[in-house]
């Protein structure tokens, strides 16, 4: 109801197809949120850039049940606070946090710790906000204050950044009684690579390939909502093949990801024939990938104005083998996963994120599915070609780590029938066009559901082809504090098969 | 259990033989002798993520499955640098990884060898080098071998072939030396 007052001044912004954009000022920011989450919409992503000390703002990114609003604030005054919203959306709390880090712009809210910043820079420095950065010390080391748990027998443990497997770095600090977990706080911002600002010096019409490298294993995601965004800024359409295509690249994406975390979560259960035949699909998988369109990690393949490779007729018929040949497999190794009392045992009931805490703390994307929260932008704000392609957006109400390998099948095969709908309909034509840079200070934000969830890339150009500011944003800074709660009361040892099981990015929350 | 025997028997061994070392990349002799003579017959690897996008580990991840089998080799990855006779790093190196690379190549036991894998390990890629980066994995500690990106198509990222090829280069006596070093 409240929502709708907002909805009316609303004014359409380029990119993702239905796209709202309303103006609030500080008075009203809170109000805004609320009326949001009132309506039962999540908040995505939150983030600022300043150009100086008049040119402070502020964005945040909702979704709501039938559309995604943009919401954006300048804050005038140079000592004016961001009001904080962490507590009608706690996923607010850490992005706040970055957003002080790297804009100087802090929130309201309590927790005032640096959260991307270590000690690579001093704390009153900005990146996004200062020109001329000073030398980084040298082998920067700082202290963290996490929170202690006291009590009779309470311990810590203490774990990362570097982990004991082929994992990415980050810390993570349990405190436990015996083997039972009471409370795990993470601390990340190992690998943070400075991408927000290394996007500023690039050319527009380059940003694509940087944006691809957010997150190595959602390339084709963050790539797409990139030239979503360019494109839409840009006013350039691509060919109906360029986004069938891209769909097609999605998909194959979603697909080798599912593939590799069934396996390791039947190895994280302690069954190794699981790991060993998945990964074996999924190096067929890859290998089709690149017979198909030259790459086994599409990397490389969206670019603005469509996609950097076409798909032959020979590439259909592997591509349509490789979907045949996943699909018979994975539905034998899925009655093998079922029938394994020794691996149901570990999956059920481990890790529980039920619906009611999955709603309040903003749980988005393959978790939140797994959880109750039936949201999946390819059915709920569908860009071209979605809208013709059926997409089954897979839900299941248990929120346990079974719960989560039970979404990953009925995405696996979902996903396949997908992929055979595009190669049977992939229209002809070119698959690409001539994009030119958009005109200086225009913005615009594309939102693409990569096989993690909902990806975000909010882009304004600047002068010279350039980029005044870039924030990509992945699902997983909204989804670490909930693997937080999902391990509460649970055993150390559990531990690897939940994290497996929400398999997070360190690297796209990083930055 | 049956449904699990009958697949393990449908799908036979898959694994393929591994490419040749790089003979471009192979360590000067004096110190391959040096390595067999420490090191014996297996090879273990302790990965260190220094700031990479993930691209590489999913590579990296690749070399385990039944087709690439690197086990087999004799090459094992281990969950401590203390057990490890190699570093296979990937980059760019983020400063708030300085430290803990350092720590991590300070615990591994000499001789030790040191591989940069991808772009990015070899000189930043696209990250270049910034307040938050220090660029090439050869900014923060000395490296051996650089793993190249064998296709030019896939920027920034290694093949699985390219790393076996590499640590087989690096590799002493492994399981099959006549493959591995071209004996």
């Amino acid at each position: 109801m409240a929502l709708s007052r907002w909805l009316e001044q609303a004014r359409a912004m380029p990119g993702a197809p239905g796209l709202r954009q309303v103006d609030v000022d500080a008075s009203t920011w809170r109000d805004i949120a609320q009326d949001v989450a009132a309506s039962g919409g999540r908040l995505l992503a939150l983030w600022g850039g300043r150009g100086g000390d008049t040119d402070r703002k502020v964005a945040m990114v909702v979704l709501l049940p039938d559309g995604a609003l943009v919401v954006t604030m300048a804050l005038d005054r140079a000592l004016e606070r961001l009001p904080g919203i962490e507590d009608v959306f706690p996923s607010a709390s850490r992005m706040q946090r970055a957003l002080h880090d790297l804009t100087g712009i802090r929130s309201t809210d309590p927790d005032t710790r640096p959260w991307l910043r270590h000690a690579a820079w001093p704390g009153d420095v900005f990146p996004l906000a200062t020109r001329e950065l000073p030398t980084p010390p040298s082998r920067p080391i700082d202290d963290y204050a996490f929170v202690r748990v006291e009590g009779d027998g309470v311990h810590e443990i203490a774990v990362g950044p570097v982990h004991a497997g082929i994992i990415e770095p980050g810390h993570f600090r349990f405190s436990i009684v015996g083997e039972k977990v009471l409370r795990l706080e993470q601390r990340l911002g190992y690998v943070h690579k400075g991408i927000e600002r290394r996007f500023t010096e690039l050319p527009i019409l380059a940003g694509h390939r940087l944006a691809a490298r957010v997150s190595g294993d959602s390339a084709v995601a963050f790539s797409w909502a990139y030239c979503q965004a360019l494109e839409g800024m840009a006013v350039a359409r691509i060919p109906p093949r360029a986004a069938w295509l891209r769909a097609l690249a999605l998909e194959l994406e979603r697909c080798a990801n599912h593939l590799g975390d069934l396996g390791a979560l039947g190895n994280d259960a302690g069954f190794a024939f699981g790991l060993s035949q998945f990964m074996r699909l999924k190096e067929g998988w890859l290998r089709a990938t690149e017979r198909a369109l030259g790459q086994r990690y599409l990397l490389d393949f969206v670019v603005p104005g469509g996609t950097s490779a076409d798909l032959s007729d020979d590439g259909v018929t592997v591509l349509r083998q490789a979907a045949r040949t996943v699909d018979l497999e994975a539905r034998t190794l899925r009655e093998i996963y079922e029938e394994h009392a020794g691996v149901r045992d570990r999956f059920l009931a481990t890790g529980t994120v039920v619906p009611e805490l999955a709603a309040r703390l903003g749980l988005i994307g393959l978790a939140g599915r797994a959880s109750g929260q039936a949201f999946d932008l390819r059915t709920d704000l569908p860009c071209e070609p979605y809208e013709s392609l059926a997409v089954t957006k897979c839900v299941c109400d248990a929120g346990d780590v079974l719960a989560r390998v039970t979404v990953r099948f009925d995405e696996l095969l979902a996903s396949l029938r997908v992929i055979e709908t595009i190669l049977r309909g992939l229209p002809a034509g070119h698959h690409a066009v001539v994009v030119h840079p958009p005109v200086v200070g225009s913005s615009g934000i594309g939102l693409i559901e990569g096989w993690r969830g909902p990806v975000a890339v909010a882009l304004e150009a600047g002068p010279d082809g350039g980029i005044r500011r870039c924030h990509p944003h992945d699902p997983s800074w909204n989804n670490w504090p909930v693997l937080e709660h999902a391990v509460i009361g649970n055993i150390v040892p559990d531990f690897p098969l939940i994290n497996k099981s929400f398999n997070l990015s360190y690297s796209g929350q990083d930055l | 259990m049956l449904k699990t025997l009958r697949q393990i028997a449908k799908v036979g061994i898959v694994t393929e033989s591994p490419p040749a070392a790089d003979e471009d990349l192979r360590i000067r002799e004096a110190l391959e002798q040096r390595i067999r003579e420490v090191l014996g017959r297996a090879l273990c690897i302790r990965q260190v993520d220094a700031g990479s996008c993930n691209g590489c580990e999913l590579e990296i991840h690749a070399l385990g499955n039944p087709i690439y089998n690197v086990e087999s080799l004799g090459i094992r990855f281990v969950a401590s640098p203390r057990h490890a006779d190699l570093l296979l790093v990937t980059g760019p190196v983020s400063r708030h990884m300085e430290v803990a690379l350092l720590r991590t190549y300070d615990a591994t036991p000499d001789p030790k060898l040191v591989v940069a894998v991808g772009d990015c390990g070899a000189c930043g890629g696209m990250f270049g080098t910034g307040y938050a980066t220090t660029g090439p994995v050869s900014s923060v500690i000395p490296v051996d071998v650089i793993v190249p990106t064998m296709q030019p198509r896939i920027r920034n990222s290694s093949s699985p072939s390219a790393i076996v090829a590499c640590v087989a280069g690096c590799s002493a006596r492994a399981m099959r030396p006549r493959v591995l070093l071209g004996a």
